[in-house]
């Protein structure tokens, strides 16, 4: 064993870029709700980025290293400390045997990720180390750390040194994001034309209802549905559907009241419409949103959606060229 | 039937078959799926039939979400001659209708509910014309039902009775959400059924519980230690009403390693099935029973 769990903190899990192709029977992708910040933690400690790393949300853990370690902590701002001593965010630095892992209140954005040389070494489970805690999957024991918990590392690469660091015009997401991108379809046509106007003018502040299956938004207007006698099997809500699919980064608008965004652990399929899906370039955003935070949805076409993908993967290129092995 | 497509973003095509669920929409769905995924269209990453529609996850880095869309629009025009015939299987669920479990959990939520003074077998029994609940059972057990989709979370199978439409159990979800439904709840909102694969919260009527798992992430469970989730799209499931002596035992059973589910290879065909669904389902009852 390598670290120790003094204190949990809120919800930290073990994450890394999640496990694709089971979504057809319910079981999400999950891994971390800010992909380029975990990409990122694991490049200054010398991991592959796929590497398991913990995702801290809001509120950090206390961790005991009882061997060696080069960490990195990236994504939202929450200072760490070793021994009491304070650590540069972004930047690569040595843990010492017997050395404790603090961190600071948070500063700004939401969830922060400290990978560790080697990855976090739990359980392969379907192709993936991240935790899916609504269906008690892969991660440490299918859940978030606990006290007491005990994490073992894998062998590092070698190729780690401290003090490396992510040049601040490459921390995409790091200042929290004021606008989320939204491709409209799906079931769009469901609102007037009018509401649909009101939904992307209208300022939403995050829920606190806001977690890894979704993001819930309230503050803007109701929305007015088109009227309809309802399909058969799709229930009499006007924002009920017969139970279909629901994209990643789709907007359900149950009741035609407050947005839900999904995120990673998504719920992969039921009965309410949805007016739009998130742009996949603006899904790490949406990790870094604290309760509270005021958003607003810009549609874009699909254009738009791949230039912005694009322009994510040139910032993530400009990092691996920094910091790579190649 | 024509179907409706549109983009979920940048990685996802949503594909309806029809806004209106039926057995020809469901099958049109689940067989354009298989197309696509036999047609091996490179950087499709997942595909996930639903009820009467379904979607394709994708990388655009790979395929321009245009070009996909052709091809399955292709795919689409070309599969309207298949055959509506599916190789499948039956599975006898035991279920332990009016169970305590999901009555205790009804009774917590009342105030969530359209009708705070009855049971939700009651009042499904009611709103769908059954003099009592009994024979409310007796139609629920009595027919098969086809698992037209799997999902919400892990393993969770949407069922659609194998009757004609008049004979459909509708019921409305719960007002409000449930914050909690016991696992492996045997449930109902709009025409679908659901057994709830994890604990959780839950919006749809409650009638009963099954003893047989069918979502296991540690794939310790024997019929379950092959995939975490036992449920495909196309699978029928009918349902075997029990006492509680027989839940307790499947329990037991299940605990000790040795419940063996009844599972029996069948060829579903829709055509024959339209012609009398009531005729069709007996004969799945030999497929079953072996008579």
């Amino acid at each position: 064993m390598a670290i120790k769990v003094v204190k949990p903190g809120l919800a930290t899990a073990v994450q890394d870029l999640g496990r694709p192709g089971y979504y057809d029977v319910g079981i999400p992708l999950s891994g971390a709700m800010d992909r380029f910040a975990v990409r990122c933690a694991n490049l200054l400690v010398g991991n592959d980025e796929a590497a398991a790393a913990l995702e801290c949300v809001f509120m950090g853990p206390e961790l005991l290293f009882t061997a060696d370690a080069l960490v990195a902590v990236t994504g939202a701002e929450l200072p760490p400390k070793v021994d009491g001593v304070p650590q540069a965010g972004w930047t690569s630095f040595a843990i010492k045997a017997g050395q404790t892992l603090a961190f600071d209140f948070l500063k700004r954005g939401a969830r922060a990720y400290l990978a560790v040389a080697g990855g976090i070494d739990v359980p392969l489970v379907l192709g993936s180390r991240s935790t899916y805690a609504l269906g008690a999957l892969g991660g440490f024991e299918g859940r978030a750390l606990k006290a007491g918990d005990e994490l073992a590392l894998g062998a590092p690469a070698g190729a780690g040194v401290p003090g490396r660091t992510v040049p601040e015009g490459l921390r995409r997401g790091a200042i929290p994001t004021t606008t989320l991108r939204v491709v409209p379809g799906l079931y769009h046509h469901r609102i007037t034309q009018g509401s649909a106007d009101a939904f992307f003018r209208d300022t939403w502040k995050v829920a606190p209802e806001a977690d890894r299956i979704g993001y819930r938004f309230r503050g803007g207007q109701p929305l007015t549905f088109v009227e309809r006698t309802p399909p058969f099997g799709a229930g009499s809500d006007p924002s009920n559907i017969v139970d279909s699919c629901y994209p990643y980064g789709s907007i359900q608008v149950p009741g035609g009241t407050e947005p839900i965004v999904l995120h990673r652990d998504a719920v992969s399929g039921g009965g309410y419409f949805m007016l739009g899906t998130v742009i996949s370039a603006d899904m790490d955003f949406i990790g870094q949103l604290q309760p509270h935070s005021k958003i607003q949805f810009v549609p874009v076409t699909m254009a738009e959606a791949l230039a912005a993908r694009r322009e994510r993967q040139a910032t993530l290129e400009a990092v691996r060229g920094l910091l790579g092995p190649g | 039937m024509t179907s409706r497509y549109s983009f979920g973003g940048d990685e996802h095509i949503f594909v309806e078959v029809d806004e209106a669920m039926s057995l020809d929409a469901f099958f049109k769905s689940l067989f354009l799926c298989k197309a696509i995924r036999e047609a091996g269209i490179k950087g499709v990453t997942e595909i996930c039939p639903a009820n009467a529609s379904f979607q394709v996850k994708f990388n655009p880095d790979v395929i321009a979400p245009d070009d996909l869309l052709r091809e399955i629009q292709a795919l689409e025009a070309a599969s309207g001659q298949a055959e509506p015939v599916l190789k499948t299987r039956i599975v006898e669920m035991p279920v332990l209708y009016n169970d305590p479990w999901t009555h205790e959990t009804l009774m917590r939520f009342r105030e969530r509910h359209q009708d705070p003074t009855g049971t939700d077998l009651d009042y499904a029994a009611r709103i769908n014309g059954y003099p009592n609940v009994t024979d409310f059972i007796a139609a629920h057990a009595g027919s098969p039902w086809f698992v037209s989709m799997v999902g919400f979370v892990a393993g969770l199978p949407f069922l659609y009775q194998m009757v004609e439409r008049a004979r459909q159990i509708e019921t409305p979800k719960y007002l409000r959400p449930r914050t909690d439904t016991p696992k492996l709840t045997v449930g109902h909102g709009g025409c679908f059924g659901a057994i709830y694969s994890v604990r959780g919260a839950g919006g749809y009527q409650m009638f009963g519980i099954t003893p047989m798992p069918i979502y296991d992430p540690k794939q310790e469970v024997g019929y379950l230690r092959e995939a975490m989730t036992f449920f495909k799209p196309g699978d029928i499931v009918r349902y075997k009403a029990v006492d509680r002596e027989g839940y307790d035992q499947a329990v037991r059973d299940v605990d000790a390693g040795r419940f063996d589910p009844l599972i029996r290879p069948v060829t579903f065909d829709l055509r024959e099935f339209s012609k009398n669904p009531t005729a069709y389902n007996h004969s799945l009852e030999g497929v079953l029973h072996g008579h």
